[in-house]
């Protein structure tokens, strides 16, 4: 194990000459491999930007109604490490942040994004996203079910950017072994073996319900809804759809016979449930097994209620919020918001095209606008009719992610050394068990916790961040190669809240390191300057 | 019930962080009641209430301590055995200070105990997983697809006042796999969750001199005004500010020294046995005397799907001493009717035995366990099949034991808390066991 080490130290310390550049604030012109030249944004740049026009014209109407003056649009930094976030989980690393401003300021965000959607990091992190929703965090039932196989499974399908319909088609419909089709885990992870059942048709109907139509038909599970017009019979007509739906030993999950029997709470007796879905009965085709038919209708084009699920949904991935709370009980709302609907035709119209639906909403104004003015006070009427960025809090995965990135002031990527990428991934899994992780429930409104702030101010993981460490650590790496103080401010702020720091924080962190002599005392102040900037409301919160 | 549609307005109106802000004005309302000598006693509280001054003594509890014995402890080899019957498999009985309820062999010091314990001996649960089963038994709820449910623990802090505790109400010592949550109350009523209290205490200490903390914290005024500037509203609603406060409070607090066992005589520490599991038992009482509401304490190892007897044989003194010891320390400090210690695990075992001498899990009867808390002792309710069948004679689902623990608290079991999803849940779908209150 000294040996690795011994190399591993090496290598670091040769990329120490390349920090040191990164570090300086001369310039690079050379090394922006991570910027691909933007075919993508001009395949579909044009009539993407008329829908772009369209949301930015919904809003802009909507303010006006309400008598807001939105937030300034924010600056391309902030824009940038918002996407980050969003979309692998962590912050822009210093090294990033050197090439995006080398960048021409038009088009650099729209270039941005397209390094991230080829990133597989953006995949991975998405997909755990969606599985959150499509198969919940619990382990599920052992052997038969493979979370890691269907997460990776889901990072391919994002990756080769399949259309969302066909993807959800297949969740729901196939057929196989868990192994060899994983998506077939959105089945498998129903089964209660303890209680020699087969998948369970109650929780996939509640799954259907809430993943792909944003509906919470489940409380109609025991009783007719109370304020929407859910009934019984919808929940168990929605839930007979997988009731010929079996797991048999070698085969895996298969399409049998029989029928979907409930036991009815007032006489005790078994009754019959015969497929019915809960609207639009129309859409249902005649033909096709049971699960084939409920995939075409969940599907299909005319189901608004799909469309708008996912509008909602990759909505909440980029802003921290949905656009329509809950997540996944928008008819709750009576007349959901323009935007919704205007996203959802063009994501129907643009063949279910995940990618295009960030695009869109990424270049909209509402996206990039700012979460502070300096005219006015940004009140909660703006946040709640999006005239300034949300403030959100970060999930676990983001806190960590932002954390390990800005103590390495290179990126952290599938590119970096393996023992920084399984060094990542344990201090990853560590924190967030410690963090406390957020479960299906990632978007309900919540604010932080204590042990949240303990782990952050005292934990040993953020110390072995920032602490003096010649190796690994930004903060030493700060400390021996800036130029100055001033220089050596302005890049730990980059590093950890991706902009420069005010005139009034300079000034006060320039005195805090101005009549330290000695390099020790220097170091020190430059981790508890780290330490403060984890620390912030800043760090924790998407703004 | 408010029609949603207001609901969704004043969700829309207060922005997201309606969550927080509710909890300080309720935990602020409830400050005041108590300050203005207000009721804000529930319906069964008041009841209780009343109880009270009938009965000496008889004040509601305050704090719960949870021994929980993960993997699902065998109810034959524990609190209900059956000795001679074909489905013991050779595991004996001991006689106990009440006449006719036996404990199996290795509970000496908790027999003598028994006229301070309940135990019932009937209780049902439909959940025959681990993870699906502990759900059952720590929410009382079955796990569904729509909302996480809040333990038991979680209710009764967010149910009872606050009370001058700057340490987490909320504690669960010794590492577990599914410690006790807050659901849909929030995270901030999730377990604090504490290893073994020989150790220290998690992220508690500074890494850095006390000097430097505070330089830190200065510095961090300086990076929080920056923000704040235009957007005071928005950064205030993140409770971000305050909750770092509260963790600085907490890690200033003397009260963090309840967790430190190392405190008390060394013959307190050997009465509970020198176990971790015996230190949490010990540390639990310290916490519950400054204030927290409910601990958590995991002794695992009970999943014996191999060899059985042998593992309840190996954990049966480590139960036996801390829960004894611990009942005996709580009586001593007229601390034991304010307190409800509950123990159990998430279901019982087979009465069959398997090829590989164990037994396989089993929700269709199995025991739990209750004393203190005005609780009636000296009782065993209920009773499962001698020759191992699935009928229990005078079934308690598992609901109605944290029925019975809330009203011990003087908290209506009935009492609507809002769910996320705009739809009523009551705090416990139970009805509290009568046999057991009073």
């Amino acid at each position: 194990m000294w040996l690795k080490n011994l190399v591993f130290s090496l290598l670091c310390l040769a990329g120490l000459t390349a920090l040191a550049a990164s570090l300086a604030p001369v310039h690079k012109t050379s090394q922006q491999p991570e910027l691909r030249p933007a075919d993508s944004v001009e395949r579909t740049s044009s009539d993407a930007a008329q829908t772009v026009a369209e949301l930015d014209a919904v809003f802009k109407t909507e303010w006006a109604k309400a008598g807001l003056t939105p937030a300034p649009a924010a600056s391309d930094l902030t824009v940038a490490r918002r996407l980050s976030l969003a979309l692998t989980g962590t912050i822009p690393s210093l090294e990033e942040i050197r090439q995006f401003e080398d960048e021409p300021p038009g088009g650099r965000l729209e270039r941005w994004l397209d390094a991230i959607l080829n990133d597989r990091r953006c995949h991975d992190y998405l997909s755990e996203r969606l599985a959150r929703a499509f198969v919940g965090v619990q382990d599920g039932p052992f052997i038969i079910y493979r979370r890691r196989r269907f997460l990776a499974w889901l990072s391919d399908q994002l990756q080769a950017n399949r259309p969302y319909d066909e993807l959800v088609r297949e969740l729901i419909t196939d057929s196989g072994i868990w192994t060899d089709r994983p998506a077939t885990n959105f089945i498998t992870v129903t089964i209660k073996p303890e209680q020699e059942k087969g998948p369970d048709e109650a929780e996939l109907a509640a799954r259907v319900a809430r993943a792909f139509l944003g509906v919470r038909l489940d409380c109609a599970e025991c009783h007719d809804h109370p304020f929407q017009p859910w009934k019984q019979r919808d929940f168990q007509g929605l839930a007979a759809f997988f009731g010929q739906t079996r797991q048999q030993g070698l085969k895996g999950i298969v399409d049998g016979e029989g029928e979907y029997e409930v036991e009815n709470r007032n006489t005790l007796a078994k009754e019959t449930v015969v497929p019915c879905v809960p609207f639009q009965a129309d859409l249902l085709p005649a033909e096709g097994t049971r699960r084939d038919k409920l995939a075409a209708w969940v599907t299909a084009p005319g189901n608004r209620a799909f469309s708008r699920a996912a509008v909602n949904r990759f909505w909440a991935e980029l802003f921290g919020r949905p656009l329509v709370e809950p997540i996944d009980d928008i008819p709750s709302v009576g007349d959901p918001p323009p935007a919704l609907d205007l996203l959802a035709d063009d994501f129907v119209k643009h063949g279910y095209d995940l990618q295009r639906l960030i695009r869109v909403i990424a270049a909209s104004g509402v996206f990039r606008i700012d979460s502070v003015a300096a005219e006015q006070e940004i009140t909660s009427e703006h946040e709640a009719a999006w005239a300034a960025f949300p403030l959100t809090r970060l999930r676990p995965e983001q806190v960590v992610g932002g954390l390990l990135q800005s103590a390495s002031l290179s990126t952290i990527d599938y590119e970096s050394h393996i023992l920084v990428r399984i060094g990542r991934l344990g201090s990853h899994n560590d924190f967030i068990k410690r963090y406390g992780d957020l479960g299906d429930e990632e978007f309900s409104p919540e604010g932080g916790t204590i042990p949240q702030r303990l782990l952050m101010m005292n934990g040993k993981q953020l110390q072995d961040r920032i602490g003096q460490n010649v190796v690994a650590n930004a903060s030493t790496h700060i400390a021996m190669l800036a130029p100055s103080d001033e220089k050596a401010i302005e890049t730990a702020y980059l590093a950890v809240l991706t902009r420069r720091p005010t005139p009034e924080e300079a000034r006060h962190f320039v005195a805090e390191l101005a009549d330290l002599s000695d390099t020790r005392s220097r170091n020190q102040r430059l981790e508890d300057l780290f330490w403060c900037l984890l620390n912030s409301t800043e760090f924790s919160w998407n703004h | 019930m408010e029609p949603l549609t207001d609901k969704g307005k004043r969700q829309k109106a207060e922005g997201r962080n309606e969550c927080p802000r509710v909890l300080v004005d309720r935990r602020g309302a409830l400050k005041l009641a108590a300050l203005g000598g207000v009721s804000w006693l529930t319906p069964a509280a008041e009841l209780l209430a009343r109880r009270s001054a009938d009965q000496p003594g008889g004040e509601p509890a305050q704090s719960i301590i949870f021994l929980w014995l993960a993997g699902g402890p065998s109810q034959l080899e524990t609190f209900d055995p059956h000795p001679g019957k074909t489905i013991a498999g050779g595991t004996q009985a001991i006689a106990t200070s009440v006449a006719g309820i036996q404990l199996a062999k290795g509970y000496e010091r908790l027999a003598e105990r028994m006229q301070h314990v309940a135990l019932v001996r009937s209780v049902v649960s439909k959940e025959g997983d681990h993870e699906r089963g502990t759900y059952a038994v720590k929410t009382g709820y079955r796990p569904n697809a729509t909302v996480v449910h809040p333990s038991l623990g979680a209710i009764c802090c967010h149910q009872l006042p606050v009370a001058g505790t700057e340490i987490p109400r909320h504690v669960s010592i010794l590492e577990t796999q599914w410690p006790s949550v807050g659901g849909l109350l929030g995270k901030q009523y999730d377990a604090f969750k504490c290893p073994d209290p020989a150790e220290k205490v998690p992220d508690i200490t500074s890494q850095v001199a006390d000097e430097r903390i505070r330089r830190r914290l200065a510095d961090l005024n300086v990076v929080e005004a920056a923000f704040a500037r235009g957007r005071e509203t928005a950064a205030a609603a993140t409770m971000h500010r305050e909750t770092v406060a509260n963790a600085r409070s907490m890690m200033t607090s003397k009260q963090i020294e309840a967790f430190d066992v190392q405190r008390e005589p060394k013959a307190a520490l050997a009465s509970y046995g020198d176990t971790p599991f015996g230190r949490g038992c010990l540390a639990a009482r310290r916490l519950i005397e400054v204030g927290v509401r409910c601990v958590e304490v995991n002794l695992g190892g009970w999943d014996s799907h191999v060899n059985n007897h042998e593992l309840h044989a190996k954990l049966a003194p480590t139960l036996d001493a801390a829960l004894s010891a611990l009942i005996d320390d709580l009586r001593q400090r007229e601390l034991f009717n304010k307190t409800v210690i509950l123990c159990g695990g998430e279901f019982g075992r087979t009465p069959k035995i398997n090829p590989l001498d164990g037994r396989d899990h089993w929700p269709h009867g199995f025991t739990m366990l209750l004393a203190g808390g005005g609780l009636r002792g000296g009782i065993a309710l209920g009773a499962t099949d001698p020759e191992g069948g699935r009928q229990v004679h005078d079934p308690y689902d598992v609901p109605d034991v944290h029925a019975t623990v809330l009203s011990a608290f003087g908290i209506d079991p009935a009492h609507d808390e809002l769910a996320p999803i705009g739809r009523p849940i009551k705090l416990s779908e139970g009805k509290p066991i009568a046999a057991l209150l009073g």
